[in-house]
């Protein structure tokens, strides 16, 4: 992760190698809701750069934006103004339907609840995104016990959500977001439903997942154990980067 | 595959809630093939209508009668084959719930009309013998345990008195359309009382019902047969028989109408409790739909998943009426057996029913799956079900 210049700056603790190629560039990105006939600015004039194979952890006071920031990183969300690079390809410019196929082949999603289809078993949740591909019905099948395997649960397959923990459930969410094999992974606040020892589990994940298939990593958290898996940390206040942490005091 | 099994799923996720929206469905659904049968066993009489046969009455009224020398001037008329009198008799055996209708016919003239009542010929001579005898169809004979030989007491309404009649012949319909629930007897017999106990009333008659040789001149037939009566003090109306039929059924128009539209406000209320159940499903569900759509599936898949969910909800439902229809129209038919000669749910009765359903199931999901697909991936993700 890069600090950019112009007055908006993004520093934090890097624990781990700085990434040479830029997979997220954020240019100028500023966003706000309507509120009645008043825009509310959330995210104002935000730039940023992740590179490529980073592990990235946002933080900041609720409603500073760091979700929304996620979400427009993440292709679910369309910014008011801004450029939105990530991979090279300028997702402001894309409409629905390519964004959604853009989504599919780029980016995993973990949630804070997970968000698995409950009457689905583990292996079919995991299966699910592997539907907007052209696999067959085995290699599908295949690729999400493999995954599954991946994240310790393949004695789990056909264990519906709720026959689950809840750290388990988050592992069968990762396996989810890595099955298509996505240049990103987005997850906010993984672990914030989980307790201390699941939490560490994910974040053990996280951190193999970063490090061994060097997966890039955007994630949003208030937890600062959390925060310590990611090499890079940027701090958002009232929509606009920080270069100090505003729990510092 | 998936798609479908992702769809049952979800239909009977909560269990409870989808098993009373089936059960409202099947309900609704045998309620509506019951009604539109009530509605076909009352025009069943329309159906059974022979393209020859013409039926002259008062131009006035049916409760008007004519003149009985009018059966010769008719039978005089070219093209009429053969020529019967027929009154409506309406009296009332045991009590007025077992109801039965009662007709005194010129046998002789009148049963070679109606061929597809058939008969012993034995009886049916002993009952033309008989003076005080009568027939009565099979459908009637078995509703009130009637037996050849037995004696039929019959109080008269429109015709005051004890009437006793002798049960001669049990006439058989000729294939399953026929309606075998009426008993006829002897019109000389009812004449002859009248011209002892209420001369101003013989020698008058209901209606005559005519066979003719050649259906392709009803019209024609009919016109002379009007026109011979033109200007006297009864003028007649003479039409086919199934125009006659409709014209009869016409008095209980409203009663039909009425019947027809329950059966279609039936459908009314279940497709209000179905779109229900599917918003409120819907509703519950926003957030696995953001979900979805996050992961990459478009708006369209998103709908097409409810569109499934809602219509295989309400083809089971179809598949279940299917089955029960018949057997809670026979039940039905048992407990109202002297309402209906004939009681059959139709194979179109049937197909209206999948129809109604699968349009039940496709209107149910056109509001959820155009909020489902509309929200925002954003909105739907902070959704709480």
């Amino acid at each position: 992760m890069e600090g950019e210049a112009g007055g908006v700056a993004a520093t934090g603790h890097p624990r781990g190698p700085q990434a040479a190629v830029p997979l997220v560039r954020v240019r100028h990105l500023s966003k706000g809701y309507r509120r009645g006939s008043q825009r509310v600015p959330v995210l104002t004039d935000v730039n940023l750069t992740i590179g490529s194979g980073d592990f990235v952890a946002l933080m900041g006071p609720s409603g500073s934006g760091k979700t929304t920031l996620l979400n427009l990183i993440a292709g679910i969300d369309k910014p008011d103004g801004g450029e939105l690079e990530v991979a090279g390809q300028d997702i402001t410019r894309l409409g629905e339907t390519e964004l959604a196929a853009w989504r599919a082949r780029t980016v995993g999603f973990v949630f804070q609840f997970y968000n698995l289809m409950p009457v689905l078993t583990a292996l079919e949740n995991v299966e699910l995104p592997l539907l907007l591909t052209g696999l067959s019905h085995s290699q599908r099948r295949g690729r999400a016990a493999l995954m599954l395997e991946l994240v310790g649960l393949a004695d789990r397959l056909d264990h519906t959500p709720n026959q689950l923990s809840g750290g388990q459930q988050q592992r069968v969410a990762i396996a989810r977001a890595l099955v298509t094999d996505p240049l990103l992974i987005i997850a906010d606040e993984p672990t914030g439903d989980l307790d201390r020892a699941s939490a560490a589990e994910i974040l053990r994940l996280m951190d193999w997942l970063n490090v061994e298939l060097g997966k890039t990593i955007a994630m949003v958290t208030h937890d600062p154990r959390a925060a310590e898996a990611a090499h890079h940390l940027i701090y958002l206040d009232k929509g606009q980067l920080t270069d100090t942490s505003p729990f510092d005091g | 595959m998936f798609f479908l099994k992702l769809a049952l799923l979800n239909a009977f996720r909560a269990r409870l809630r989808s098993a009373l929206t089936l059960l409202g469905l099947v309900i609704a659904l045998v309620a509506f093939g019951l009604l539109r049968t009530v509605v076909d066993a009352w025009n069943a009489g329309v159906e059974m209508a022979s393209a020859t046969r013409v039926v002259t009455r008062s131009a006035i009224s049916l409760t008007f009668s004519l003149p009985l020398y009018y059966r010769d001037r008719i039978r005089a008329i070219e093209g009429v084959k053969r020529v019967a009198a027929s009154n409506w008799f309406g009296g009332v055996w045991r009590d007025e719930k077992s109801f039965f209708a009662q007709f005194a016919v010129d046998a002789e003239n009148f049963f070679p009309i109606y061929p597809e009542f058939v008969f012993k010929p034995a009886e049916f001579h002993d009952f033309v013998r008989d003076r005080q005898g009568c027939v009565v169809g099979r459908q009637l004979a078995d509703l009130y345990g009637f037996k050849v030989g037995d004696t039929l007491p019959i109080r008269g309404t429109i015709y005051p008195g004890n009437w006793e009649f002798h049960i001669r012949a049990i006439y058989d319909g000729r294939d399953s359309s026929a309606i075998t629930r009426q008993m006829y007897f002897h019109y000389d017999y009812l004449n002859e009382v009248l011209k002892l106990t209420s001369p101003a009333r013989a020698n008058r008659v209901g209606v005559f019902v005519m066979e003719l040789a050649d259906a392709d001149r009803v019209a024609d037939v009919s016109h002379q047969i009007d026109s011979q009566f033109r200007n006297s003090l009864a003028e007649t109306l003479t039409e086919s028989e199934r125009a006659f039929q409709l014209g009869f059924l016409s008095m209980f128009a409203t009663i039909v109408k009425v019947v027809s539209g329950v059966s279609y406000i039936v459908i009314a209320i279940i497709l209000a409790v179905t779109t229900n159940t599917m918003a409120m499903t819907a509703r519950e569900r926003l957030r696995e739909y953001a979900t979805l759509k996050a992961l990459g599936f478009g708006p369209g898949f998103v709908a097409r998943l409810i569109l499934a969910e809602s219509t295989l909800l309400c083809a089971i439902g179809a598949a279940v009426a299917l089955l029960l229809t018949r057997p809670v129209a026979a039940a039905f038919h048992r407990a109202t057996t002297a309402m209906f000669a004939r009681f059959e749910v139709s194979a179109p009765t049937l197909q209206m029913e999948v129809l109604w359903a699968l349009a039940v199931g496709l209107i149910a999901a056109l509001a959820p799956m155009a909020r489902a697909s509309r929200v925002r991936i954003v909105d739907g993700l902070r959704h709480v079900g």
